[in-house]
C-alpha cells in the first residue's frame, strides 16, 4: 500500500474553500484520503503553496494537425530544444513540442489533465497513438461535430434523437470525450473554398445555418447528459468586429439548463474567447471588445469560457477552422498546411509570429488579459493560450504572472513598440485588478474540472479525488515582490504527485507516472435508422471500411471510461 | 469451414486499400483466396505461406555462408553492433507498422543512431518542400466526393498504385461526383506516354527535367502575365487551356510522384507545385498530394514527427536531442560520405535501392537486415533476422498516402517463434539496457503489451 | 591580436562535429584548455586535442582571436559556425557548415568546402578559394529567414541552392553555378560571374541577381524590361534587366508592385 503525506503546506483548493490554510494532504494508492499511517512517505511542504494538479480544458497536443505542425517546422526545433534529462526521452520543439516534451512540461508545471481540443474522427487512431506516447498526464480528446454530414443532415430536420445516437456512436468509436464545434458550417463550406462568417450564413448545399447547428448540438448534448457541455470555437474567429458574432452565438444558450449527473452547470463552453472579442472593422481601427463580451458572460451562469491569451511568441497556429488558416496565410504568406477530412471536418496550420513590434499583436495580448481580469466569476473563466495558437502552453506561468501582477503587465506594455496605440485600443492600462492564488486555482483547477464534468476526479484535494498534487515554491505569507518569481514558481513545481506517484521533484521529471486516457461511453437506445445511415455513408462516401474505423482498445491501454446513460 | 475475413488492409502500395477479402483455411494457417486485391497485393498474401519462409535468423560465417541461429543470439548481436558503432544508421520501414516504427525509435534513441526511412530515396524531397512551403492537402475521400479536375504530375498510378484510380481519383462515383469519370477532367503531365497518360483527357508531354519551368508558367499565366511561345516543350496555347481548366474546376486535385521528386531540382519541383496549389485557392478549391509508395511509408514520418519532431533523417547520435538536415543526415549522403559504421536495414531492400558506392561503404561495417523475406539486402548482410509480415500475420496501425491512419488486421498466424518487428526491437532495446546497465524507459511506466497478443479478436 | 595555431594530426574515422572551432569559444582559453574542448564523432565524445596539435595563444575576446588551421579539414564540420568576431583561416579544405549562423568576423578557407557554407548567416565575411558544394548562404530547413547579412565569396564554382530564402547580404560565385539561385528570396544580392544552367530566381519575391555568363534556360516568369548600366563589385557593365518571378506574389510600395531583379550581362 503506497502512502504519501504532503505536510504543512499552504493549501489552496477552491473546491474545499481552502485559501492557504495550513494542512496535510494524505494519499493512499493514488487517491486522496482523510489520513494515512505513520509509515507514509512524507513531503515537507512547509512554507510552500499546495494546489490540486492543473486541468487544461483546451490545448492542441495530439493528432494530425499538431503533427503536421511538427513535421513542417524543423526550425521550431533547431537550437530551441532543451537537452534531454538523463534517463528520459529526448524533448524536441518549442511551440509544438514532441509528445514526450508535452507530457514532461505539463508535469513540470503541475498539470494532471489535458483536453486535446479537436479530434478529427477519421484520424482518431492517430490522436490516440500520440496520447499513448505522451507520458504522465491524463488526456481526453473532443471529436469535432459541427461540420459533419450526419449532424448537418439530422439537425436540418431537427432530429435530436438521431443526432444523439450518432454522437454516442462516434464518441465510442473514436474514444472521444464530448461535442466540439469549430466554425460551425464554415469548415464544411471550406470544402468548396467558402466560409460562414455569421451564424446566419447558410452552409452551402446543406440548407442549414451555423445558429441551427449550435442550437441543435446544445440540445443533443443535454439530451445525452454528457459530462461536458458543447465546446465551441465560434464563427468568424480572428476577424475585426467579430464580437457581435460572438455575442450572437452565446445568446443561443440563453434559457437552456444543464442536464447531467456530473455537477456541470454550463451548457456552452466558449473557447479561446480572446480571438472572438474584437472590435473595429479593419486592422487599422482594430480594438478590444473584451468588456462587452465579458459583461455578457458575467451575467449568464450557464456559460463558461477560456481565455486563449496571446503570449507574444513565435508560434504555430492550427485549427479545424480551415478557412481561417487560409485567410491568415494570405496575411503573413508563410507556409500553409491544410487537410480537408472527408464528411467530417478540415484543419489548417500556419506559423505565426506575435511580434511586440506589431500593433495588432499588442492589442491581442491585451485583450486576453482584459478578459481574465474582467471576469467576475473566475471559476467560469479558465486560463489557456489555445496552445499553440496564441502561444505555447509552457507560457501559462507567464499568463498567471500577468494576471497576478499589474507591475508585470505594465512592464510588458512598456516594451511594445506601439504601446500608446495599444493603450488607446484597450482598457488594460487602467485595470488594477490582481488575481489571487485562490482565483488562479479556480481558473486552472477547480473551474475547468467542473466544466468538464470531472470534478469527482480532478481539480480538488478532497478525499476520494485522484491524488494529483502540486507544490509550488511560493510562500503565501510572503509573496514575492518580483513578479518573475511567480512565473518561475509555476514553471517548475517543487513537487508534483500524479495519481499518487511522485513524478516531479525540484522541477525535474522523476517518474513516468500512471498515464490514463479518459473517454465517454454514452449508452443510447438502439437506433436502426442511424445504424443504416452510418453503414450507407461508409459504403458510398468514405474511403475507409466501417470495420476499420473504431479505435482499437490497444491504442488506449490505460482507459478511464465515463459511462453515461443516455436512455434515462 | 474456411473463414472469409473482410475489410482487410493490403500491405502493398500507398493506396492502402482496406476492402480486401481473404479466405483462410479452417486452422487459420493458410490463405486460400484473396478478393478485391490487385495482382501485387494478392501475391503478398499468398507469399506468406510459402514453405520456404525463413523461421530463424541467419548469421554470416567466416566462410561466407549463412548459419541459422537462435533469436536470442541475433538480438545480442544487433544490440552489440549498435552499441559498438559511433554512428549507426537504422533505415527502412517501407513495410512495417507504426508499433514497430515506434519500438525502433526507442532503440535508436538509446543506441545513438540515425533513423531514416525510405522517403529518403523517394518522397524525401517532398518533405523538404513541405518544410519550406506547407502542404494544402485533403483525404482521399474528398477527391472521390468532390474533385472534378485531377492532375497526375510525374506519377503513374496505373502501374504504381493499381487501384488508386478506381477507389479514389478517376472512376469512383462520389457524393458531388455522381457521374464518376464523366464528372472529371483528367490531366497527366509526364515526359512519357504512360498508361495513366493514355487514360487522361489531356496529356502534357513535358520536356524531361523541366517540370519547374512548366509550374512556373502556370503560375505566371494565373497571375495574368504573358509567357513565351513554348515552355518545357509545351505550346503556350496548351498551357493556357490547361490553366483555364484548373481555374474553372470546382475542386482541383494535383497528385505528384517521383517524376517531380527525382529529377533536377527535386524538392523545388514539389515546392512550386505547392505554390501553384496555393495560387489556385485564390480562384477555386485546390489540393495537392504526394503519391507515397508503400502502404505505411507515411507512418515513420508521422511517428517520428511526434516523437522527435522530424519525419526522416533523424540524427540521435548526440543523445541529448535530435538533429535533422537532409543532405547531411540522409541515408544516401551518410553512406556515400562514409559517415556510418553500422547499418540496420528494416523492412526494405537497401541492397537493391541504394547506389552501389553507398552499399560498398556500408558493407565495411556490420550490416543487418530485418525483413520477413529474402532480398538483395538480406543476401549481403552479416545477419538476417526474419519477422512476421504486417497486414498478413501481424496487425497494426498504418498511415495511407493521405496520412489517414488505418488499423490493419492480421488474417493468419505467423510462423511460430518468429517475432513481430515491435517485439524484436523491444527485445533488442531490453538487451541494450542490460549491456549498458541502465533501466529501460517505458513511457507508460511498464513494457508495452505486444501488439498481436492484445489485438486479435 | 593573438593567434591559435592548429595542426591536424589524426583523421577521424567518420566526421568530426566541432561546434567549438570559433574565436568566441577559444577566446580567453589556453591551448591546453582548448585542446580539452569536446568534439563529437557521432556518439563518440572526443577532445579537440585528440585530432589537432594546438599552440599559440588566444585573445581576451573573440575580436582579438585569430584561428589558423594548417592542414586538411575535409572531415571537420561546423568550422566558424555561430562566430561573432575574430577570424578563422583553414589552410586546406573544410566540410559542411563553414560559417553557419555566423554573425561577424571572417573565415578564409584556402581549399574547397562542402555544403551549407554560410547557412542562415547574419553577418561577417566568408572567403572560399576553391569550390563550394550545395546550399551556399541558404536557410535552414523550413525557415523563411535565410541569409540576412554579410558576404560569401566563392572563388570557384558552386552547386545548387544558392541564397534560398535570402533576405540580405551578398553572395559572389566567381565561376559557374548549377541550378536554383535566390529561390524564394526576399532580398539580398547574388552575383554569379560564370554560367548558370537554369532556375534563376524562381519563386523570388524581392532581391537582386547578377549573372555575368549565360543562363541556359530562363524561367517563363521573368520578363525583360530593358537594358541598364550597372556598377557591380567595381566593374561597370551593361545588363539586360529582367523582373520576376511574375508567377509569385509581390509586395506593393506606393501602389506599385516590387519585383525581384535579374541582371544578365548583355553580350
Amino acid at each position: 500500500m503506497a502512502e504519501l503525506l504532503i505536510k504543512n503546506g499552504f493549501v489552496v483548493d477552491p473546491s474545499q474553500k481552502m485559501n492557504g490554510d495550513v494542512a496535510d494532504i494524505a494519499i493512499r494508492d493514488g487517491t486522496i484520503v482523510e489520513k494515512v499511517g505513520s509509515d507514509a512517505k512524507v513531503i515537507d511542504a512547509k512554507g510552500k503553496v499546495v494546489m490540486p494538479g492543473g486541468v487544461d480544458i483546451h490545448a492542441h497536443v495530439a493528432g494530425p494537425k499538431v503533427n503536421a505542425g511538427r513535421l513542417m517546422r524543423p526550425e521550431d526545433k533547431l537550437f530551441k530544444s532543451p537537452n534531454a534529462q538523463e534517463h528520459y526521452r529526448v524533448e524536441m520543439g518549442f511551440s509544438i513540442p514532441s509528445t514526450f516534451k508535452t507530457g514532461y512540461d505539463y508535469a513540470r508545471m503541475g498539470y494532471a489533465f489535458v483536453m486535446e481540443a479537436a479530434m478529427p474522427p477519421l484520424h482518431s487512431p492517430h490522436v490516440h497513438e500520440e496520447i499513448h506516447d505522451t507520458p504522465i498526464i491524463d488526456e481526453a480528446a473532443l471529436p469535432v461535430f459541427a461540420n459533419n454530414w450526419f449532424v448537418m443532415e439530422y439537425l436540418k430536420k431537427e432530429e435530436i434523437e438521431n443526432t444523439a445516437a450518432y454522437v454516442a456512436w462516434l464518441l465510442s468509436a473514436t474514444k472521444g470525450y464530448g461535442i466540439k464545434l469549430v466554425n460551425p458550417g464554415g469548415t464544411a463550406a471550406w470544402a468548396w473554398g467558402l466560409n460562414c462568417l455569421s451564424i446566419d450564413d447558410p452552409v452551402p448545399f446543406y440548407d442549414i445555418t451555423p445558429a441551427e447547428i449550435i442550437a441543435g448540438l446544445i440540445k443533443t448534448n443535454e439530451y445525452l447528459g454528457l459530462p461536458h457541455s458543447i465546446h465551441i470555437h465560434q464563427n468568424s474567429l480572428g476577424v475585426p468586429g467579430n464580437y457581435k458574432v460572438t455575442l450572437d452565438s452565446l445568446k443561443i444558450a440563453e434559457g437552456v439548463k444543464a442536464n447531467n449527473k456530473f455537477d456541470r452547470e454550463q451548457v456552452m463552453h466558449s473557447t479561446h474567447i480572446q480571438f472572438h472579442s474584437y472590435g473595429g472593422d479593419s486592422w487599422a481601427n482594430f480594438e478590444s471588445k473584451a468588456k462587452e463580451v465579458m459583461d455578457y458572460v458575467n451575467t449568464h451562469r450557464n456559460i463558461t469560457v477560456d481565455l486563449g491569451c496571446v503570449t507574444l511568441d513565435e508560434t504555430t497556429t492550427m485549427t479545424a477552422d480551415g478557412p481561417f488558416e487560409h485567410h491568415l496565410n494570405s496575411l503573413n504568406h508563410l507556409k500553409w498546411a491544410n487537410t480537408d477530412v472527408e464528411l467530417e471536418t478540415a484543419a489548417g496550420v500556419v506559423p505565426y509570429v506575435y511580434d511586440k513590434d506589431i500593433k495588432v499583436c499588442g492589442i491581442q495580448w491585451a485583450i486576453g488579459l482584459e478578459l481574465g481580469l474582467y471576469a467576475k466569476d473566475p471559476s467560469r473563466t479558465f486560463i489557456t493560450t489555445d496552445h499553440p495558437n496564441a502561444g505555447p502552453f509552457t507560457r501559462y506561468p507567464r499568463v498567471i504572472k500577468w494576471l497576478m501582477s499589474q507591475k508585470a503587465r505594465e512592464a510588458t506594455l512598456d516594451s511594445l513598440k506601439y504601446c500608446s496605440k495599444v493603450i488607446d485600443a484597450t482598457d488594460l492600462h487602467g485595470i488594477d485588478t490582481e488575481r489571487t492564488l485562490y482565483e488562479i486555482a479556480q481558473m486552472t483547477r477547480t473551474g475547468p474540472a467542473k466544466a468538464l464534468g470531472l470534478s469527482h476526479v480532478y481539480g480538488g484535494l478532497g478525499p476520494g479525488l485522484d491524488a494529483n498534487v502540486a507544490v509550488y515554491d511560493l510562500d503565501l505569507n510572503n509573496m514575492p515582490t518580483d513578479p518573475e518569481e511567480i512565473e518561475k514558481a509555476f514553471s517548475r513545481a517543487l513537487w508534483f504527485v500524479k495519481s499518487g506517484q511522485v513524478v516531479v521533484k525540484d522541477g525535474e521529471i522523476t517518474h513516468h507516472g500512471n498515464k490514463r486516457t479518459v473517454w465517454v461511453h454514452a449508452k443510447v437506445r438502439e437506433n436502426h435508422q442511424v445504424t443504416r445511415d452510418i453503414q450507407d455513408k461508409f459504403l458510398k462516401n468514405y474511403t475507409l471500411g466501417i470495420g476499420n474505423y473504431p479505435v482499437w482498445d490497444h491504442l488506449a491501454p490505460n482507459p478511464y471510461v465515463i459511462e453515461v446513460d443516455g436512455e434515462a | 469451414m474456411p473463414k472469409l475475413i473482410t475489410q482487410v488492409g493490403c500491405p502493398y502500395c500507398g493506396a492502402s486499400c482496406d476492402d480486401l477479402e481473404v479466405l483462410v483455411s479452417d486452422d487459420g494457417k493458410k490463405i486460400l483466396e484473396t478478393r478485391n486485391a490487385c495482382v501485387i497485393g494478392s501475391e503478398i498474401f499468398h507469399h506468406a505461406t510459402n514453405p520456404n519462409r525463413l523461421k530463424k535468423p541467419r548469421l554470416r560465417q567466416p566462410d561466407g555462408s549463412f548459419k541459422e541461429i537462435e533469436y536470442e543470439e541475433a538480438i545480442d548481436y544487433t544490440a552489440k553492433a549498435l552499441l559498438n558503432a559511433k554512428k549507426p544508421l537504422i533505415y527502412g520501414f517501407g513495410s512495417t507498422n507504426c508499433e514497430g516504427i515506434s519500438a525502433v525509435g526507442r532503440v535508436a534513441e538509446k543506441a545513438g543512431a540515425v533513423l531514416d526511412n525510405c522517403a529518403s530515396i523517394c518522397h524525401g524531397p517532398s518533405f523538404l518542400a513541405i518544410f519550406d512551403n506547407g502542404y494544402p492537402s485533403c483525404t482521399l475521400g474528398e477527391v472521390k466526393n468532390r474533385a472534378d479536375v485531377i492532375v497526375f504530375w510525374g506519377c503513374n498510378p496505373m502501374h504504381a498504385h493499381p487501384r488508386h484510380t478506381s477507389r479514389y481519383s478517376i472512376f469512383p462515383r462520389g457524393f458531388f461526383t455522381s457521374r464518376g469519370q464523366m464528372h472529371r477532367t483528367v490531366i497527366c503531365v509526364d515526359p512519357r506516354e504512360t498508361d495513366t497518360a493514355k487514360l487522361a483527357d489531356m496529356h502534357l508531354m513535358v520536356k524531361q527535367g523541366h517540370d519547374y519551368d512548366l509550374f512556373n508558367a502556370f503560375r505566371t499565366v494565373l497571375r495574368g502575365h504573358k509567357i513565351p511561345e513554348e515552355v518545357a516543350g509545351i505550346e503556350r496555347a496548351k498551357i493556357l487551356e490547361v490553366a483555364e481548366k484548373m481555374r474553372n474546376g470546382r475542386f482541383v486535385m494535383i497528385f505528384f510522384g517521383m517524376g517531380c521528386t527525382h529529377t533536377d531540382g527535386r524538392n523545388h519541383n514539389v515546392d512550386i507545385a505547392i505554390s501553384l496549389t496555393r495560387d489556385l485557392n485564390d480562384h477555386t478549391k485546390a489540393s495537392i498530394m504526394a503519391m507515397r509508395g508503400h502502404y505505411n511509408i507515411a507512418g515513420p514520418g508521422q511517428v517520428w514527427s511526434w516523437q522527435f519532431g522530424f519525419p526522416y533523417c533523424v540524427d540521435l547520435s548526440k543523445g541529448t536531442h535530435a538533429h535533422m538536415n537532409p543532405g547531411e543526415t540522409s541515408s544516401i549522403d551518410l553512406a556515400m560520405r562514409d559517415e556510418i559504421d553500422c547499418f540496420v536495414n528494416v523492412g526494405t531492400d537497401a541492397g537493391a535501392h541504394f547506389p552501389i558506392d553507398a552499399v560498398k561503404h556500408l558493407k565495411k561495417h556490420p550490416f543487418i537486415t530485418v525483413d520477413p523475406n529474402i532480398c538483395m539486402a538480406s543476401e549481403i548482410s552479416d545477419l538476417h533476422i526474419p519477422v512476421r509480415i504486417v497486414g498478413v500475420e501481424e496487425p497494426g496501425v498504418v498511415y495511407r498516402m493521405d496520412n489517414v491512419p488505418i488499423q490493419f488486421k492480421k488474417v493468419i498466424d505467423g510462423p511460430e517463434s518468429v517475432p513481430s518487428d515491435e517485439e524484436l526491437f523491444d527485445r533488442i532495446y531490453v538487451r541494450i539496457c542490460e549491456l549498458t546497465q541502465t533501466e529501460p524507459i517505458w513511457v507508460h511506466g511498464k513494457a508495452p503489451v505486444p501488439a498481436s497478443t492484445s489485438r486479435v479478436k | 591580436m593573438a593567434t591559435i595555431r592548429m595542426k591536424p594530426v589524426k583523421t577521424p574515422d567518420l566526421f568530426l562535429e566541432c561546434f567549438c572551432i570559433s574565436p568566441d569559444v577559444f577566446a580567453g582559453k589556453t591551448p591546453t584548455e582548448i585542446s580539452r574542448l569536446e568534439v563529437r564523432e557521432g556518439k563518440a565524445r572526443n577532445e579537440l586535442g585528440d585530432f589537432f596539435d594546438i599552440a599559440g595563444s588566444s585573445g581576451k575576446t573573440a575580436e582579438e582571436t585569430d584561428i589558423f588551421i594548417d592542414g586538411d579539414c575535409s572531415r571537420v564540420k561546423y568550422i566558424g559556425s555561430k562566430m561573432t568576431a575574430g577570424s578563422v583561416t583553414v589552410n586546406g579544405n573544410a566540410d559542411m557548415y563553414v560559417g553557419g549562423w555566423m554573425k561577424g568576423g571572417s573565415i578564409h578557407v584556402r581549399g574547397n568546402v562542402d555544403s551549407f557554407c554560410g547557412l542562415a548567416m547574419e553577418g561577417g565575411e566568408i572567403q572560399i578559394d576553391g569550390n563550394a558544394q550545395n546550399y551556399v548562404g541558404c536557410a535552414y530547413r523550413g525557415d523563411w529567414r535565410g541569409m540576412r547579412g554579410g558576404t560569401i565569396r566563392i572563388n570557384g564554382s558552386a552547386g545548387n541552392d544558392i541564397g534560398t530564402f535570402m533576405l540580405g547580404g551578398t553572395i559572389i560565385i566567381e565561376k559557374d553555378a548549377f541550378i536554383h539561385i535566390s529561390t524564394h528570396a526576399e532580398g539580398g544580392t547574388v552575383v554569379i560571374k560564370g554560367d548558370v544552367q537554369s532556375r534563376v530566381g524562381g519563386q523570388m519575391v524581392k532581391g537582386d541577381i547578377y549573372v555575368f555568363g549565360t543562363i541556359e534556360h530562363m524561367l517563363p516568369g521573368f520578363k525583360e524590361i530593358g537594358t541598364v548600366d550597372k556598377n557591380i563589385l567595381g566593374q561597370s557593365m551593361k545588363f539586360r534587366h529582367f523582373i520576376g518571378d511574375l508567377g509569385e506574389r509581390h509586395p506593393k510600395k506606393k501602389g506599385r508592385e516590387i519585383y525581384g531583379n535579374l541582371y544578365l550581362r548583355a553580350s
